[in-house]
């Protein structure tokens, strides 16, 4: 019986062997979709609709918590969207802010005043949803007893830090919402839709505590509501009858499923097992870019190398010029990347609708070899041994090889490669004890200043030692700005110090995120946040 | 006897508090925490976060309250997961995991110990060298290619199994096939090399003398001092297959344990990563003590004192 099997797998592994083809060519870089920012939410289903309305999606691991007050993380928030709703709610295509539950909403002219008009909503156990909810939801994610990662998000409005008075909100009646803020805040509709912000059911909190979150007591107000949740397998939802827009949900049924192996992920949607997978790492594009219903979109999310401005030399601002302008950014994304990643010559993602970020210097490797030579390096003589730091996952350390050749080939520099595990890397990242790092950052909101604010000075996310009055002052004139469009400006001169001048950072290339989504499945857009309310998702008859 | 199994009962115990106490000081002496992020938390929720957990205390102070819970059956609350505990966690993927074990570990004995017998009994024969190639082949093959085979041939080609998943008779197939094949090559060597020292004794030749059948011979005295290697080989062995194994329950999407044996580490989840640690490590010690017991059953030469 063995042999038999041993023989079988040896002959299929020569079937296997002879079917696989040279390597696909790469996919072309993405394209921005052109998108109206009045664009109306889409149309209800039309089509012959499927008798069978269950979408089986990969949402790559178990979520570590259903509580929306707890979740930081996209595996989280991927079920927080079926399951709960803020005051406002993210339109599908463009991500602009629609209405949630507040059904309206009015704003002082100092934009530091909002007032929400909520709609007749309902819990999924039939109670009414009114703006009580909402201060109790919100007071909970302040109590430090919560445990809250996010709680900071509530920062912006007036006397949510710590130790600074009551909180701005309150409930005027049942139906009327009022939040007070610091400073005007232009993205606070958008921040409103994050998990953080959405309504928990106080009676189940208060009767459960922290096992409030299983089936049966997890009560919530989205579309959808938690019928099985089996950990680390699956997390079966159901559609809420009580949902205000009940109406518009076509799905019946969603089984998100927590497979973290990607292959698995394809082979189950090759055996039709599976519908819809949610994320693809880089190297199994060019497996999943044969299936028909393969996608990717172009994410709010940078890949860049930080420099350690603390260490000589690259305290020098032309060093660090000359090290941005000696690598071929272009190559890397077309040769190395090759799915679909443009090359980044700017922070900012130049997806944002109303900002077009600074382009930062192009390729130019002789101008990079003078910049160092007026540096005091000539040909790269003398100049100190620096290691590149990066973690060991991923393509990173591809990635590391292909810039030290170009550094080396270039200017004559040689840079050490030096790779860390994700915990200490981060422990590295925190002391600042590296000469060159990789890292990434992914915006929380669409607006330039969620990228920016980073290298403030006294960031917590700077971590370059980088400090610069005149970068500092733009995004402080920016904060108080109220007109969009001089706002946006101040934004785009911090963001060409940053880029074009000071250099404390290399952006290499903006992130697309790859997925699955059969072709029967219909209303997933395309969006920078992989981000895809399920109400508007239904399957079309084959 | 019972003697000899009190005195390694207690042994097993002191065994299990130096692992734990190692575990937990080794832990904590890797940089890196349960609450980093590539987005830093806020430092003040970071704070009260380490302090709610009571992250800040001495690691001293720390292991003892760990071990005071650990005492009264509570493995702690995860870092990572608020809304589980450890024994949570473990009781629903350790069931899972010793499920697909057990079931690996019953092919893995049938298919190596018959094999291996096979080839002792025909010795430096065509039929030898056929079956021990063929366990070499097991052996060669790691889980994260066979795996990927399996599937490929069984489930995607000819339809017969699912790809992955977990809860039906069907789901176990593969994945059970899978990881018991290695360990069946693994069996059968050491039951060919055992069988074959124990055919070459003088008693056996006695009893051959004394006209029993060859099969008689086999069954009632080679067997039983033949699978002696095999049977310390089986202790480790068991806690290991029995507590899951981390590319099988990739590959097939099982919920069981094997993935938090990795996870827990990399993500800091200092609780997580110690129950699983201790639920290994007390089925490692557990089973060597039964091996040995039952090593000094099946042989007489080995009897404690």
């Amino acid at each position: 019986m063995a042999i038999a099997v041993l023989a079988l797998l040896g002959g299929w592994a020569m079937v296997l062997l002879a079917r696989s083809r040279e390597a696909p060519p790469p996919l072309p870089p993405y394209e921005v979709p052109a998108l109206a920012p009045d664009e109306p939410l889409p149309p209800p289903p039309s089509g012959r609709l499927a008798s069978r309305q269950v979408l089986r999606l990969n949402n790559s691991a178990e979520p570590a918590t259903l509580d929306p007050a707890k979740m930081t993380g996209l595996h989280e928030l991927n079920v927080a969207l079926a399951l709960f709703e803020g005051l406002t709610s993210l339109h599908p295509r463009t991500l602009r802010p629609v209405p949630g539950v507040a059904e309206s909403w009015d704003v002082s002219p100092d934009g530091r005043r909002y007032v929400f008009h909520l709609r007749p909503a309902r819990w999924s156990n039939g109670g009414p949803l009114t703006a009580a909810d909402f201060v109790w939801s919100w007071q909970r994610v302040l109590d430090p007893a919560t445990q809250a990662k996010y709680a900071s998000l509530l920062y912006c409005i007036e006397g949510a830090r710590p130790g600074s008075g009551p909180p701005g909100f309150r409930a005027l009646d049942e139906r009327t919402l009022e939040v007070r803020l610091e400073a005007p805040t232009p993205y606070l509709l958008e921040l409103l839709a994050f998990a953080t912000f959405a309504p928990v059911p106080r009676g189940s909190v208060e009767a459960h505590q922290e096992r409030w979150t299983r089936p049966g007591s997890l009560v919530s107000n989205g579309p959808f509501i938690l019928a099985e949740w089996r950990p680390f397998e699956r997390i079966l939802l159901r559609r809420n009858p009580h949902y205000w827009d009940a109406g518009r949900a076509a799905i019946e049924e969603i089984d998100v499923l927590a497979i973290s192996d990607a292959e698995t992920a394809l082979k189950k949607c090759l055996n039709s097992e599976l519908d819809w997978i949610r994320e693809l790492p880089g190297e199994k594009v060019a497996a999943a870019a044969r299936l028909p219903g393969f996608r990717y979109a172009p994410q709010l999310n940078t890949y860049f190398f930080r420099f350690n401005v603390g260490r000589p030399p690259l305290d020098d601002r032309r060093v660090r010029q000359a090290l941005n302008l000696a690598v071929d950014k272009e190559s890397i994304a077309r040769y190395l990347l090759r799915a679909g990643q443009r090359p980044a010559r700017s922070f900012v993602p130049p997806i944002l609708p109303g900002y077009t970020p600074p382009e930062g210097p192009a390729y130019h490797p002789e101008h990079a070899r003078r910049l160092l030579a007026d540096a005091g390096y000539p040909g790269g003589r003398g100049f100190p041994r620096l290691a590149l730091l990066y973690n060991s996952s991923g393509s990173h350390q591809q990635i590391a090889e292909a810039i030290q050749h170009m550094w080396k080939a270039e200017l004559g520099i040689h840079i050490a490669l030096t790779n860390q595990e994700w915990g200490v890397y981060q422990t590295s990242m925190q002391n600042r004890d590296y000469d060159i790092a990789r890292s990434s950052w992914v915006a929380d909101y669409a607006d330039p200043s969620s990228f920016l604010d980073c290298f403030a000075t006294g960031s917590g996310n700077n971590r370059t030692g980088w400090s610069h009055a005149g970068y500092d002052e733009q995004l402080a004139l920016a904060a108080r700005e109220t007109d969009p469009i001089r706002r946006m400006a101040l934004l785009r001169e911090a963001e060409r110090i940053l880029v074009c001048d000071e250099m404390p950072i290399l952006p290499l290339y903006f992130y697309v995120n790859a997925y699955v989504v059969h072709p029967r499945v219909r209303g997933v857009y395309d969006n920078w946040r992989n981000f895809h309310p399920y109400q508007y998702v239904y399957v079309a008859a084959d | 006897m019972l003697a000899f199994v009190l005195r390694r009962l207690f042994a097993s115990a002191v065994t299990l508090l130096a692992i734990v106490v190692l575990s937990f000081v080794l832990m904590r002496a890797v940089p890196g925490g349960p609450f980093d992020q590539e987005k830093p938390l806020d430092p003040r929720i970071r704070e009260r976060l380490e302090a709610s957990y009571g992250l800040n205390d001495p690691i001293a102070v720390q292991c003892l309250r760990y071990v005071g819970k650990l005492l009264r059956g509570d493995l702690g609350p995860s870092l990572r997961r608020p809304d589980a505990s450890v024994n949570s966690i473990l009781a629903a993927g350790f069931p899972k995991s010793a499920l697909l074990g057990g079931t690996a570990l019953l092919i893995a004995l049938l298919v190596g110990g018959l094999a291996g017998v096979y080839a002792a009994l025909h010795h430096n024969t065509i039929r030898d060298h056929a079956a021990m190639g063929l366990v070499m082949i097991g052996v060669s093959i790691p889980s994260m290619v066979l795996a990927p085979l399996l599937v490929s041939l069984f489930a995607l080609t000819l339809h017969w199994f699912p790809t992955s998943g977990w809860g039906t008779l069907g789901h176990l197939v593969l994945p059970a096939t899978a990881l018991g094949l290695a360990y069946a090559a693994r069996i059968a060597r050491l039951t060919r090399g055992g069988m074959l020292e124990v055919l070459r004794q003088d008693f056996i030749r006695t009893a051959r003398a004394k006209g029993l059948s060859e099969a008689a011979v086999v069954r009632r005295h080679a067997l039983r001092l033949g699978l002696a290697p095999l049977v310390s080989y089986l202790g480790p062995a068991t806690a290991s297959i029995l507590t899951g194994s981390f590319v099988i329950e990739q590959v097939f999407a099982i919920p069981g344990m094997g993935a938090h044996f990795i996870n827990a580490a990399t993500d800091r989840d200092y609780t997580l990563a110690l129950g699983t640690v201790l639920v290994y490590s007390t089925l490692l010690v557990g089973l060597n003590l039964v091996a040995d017991v039952s090593q000094a059953l099946l042989d007489p030469r080995i009897r404690p004192g």
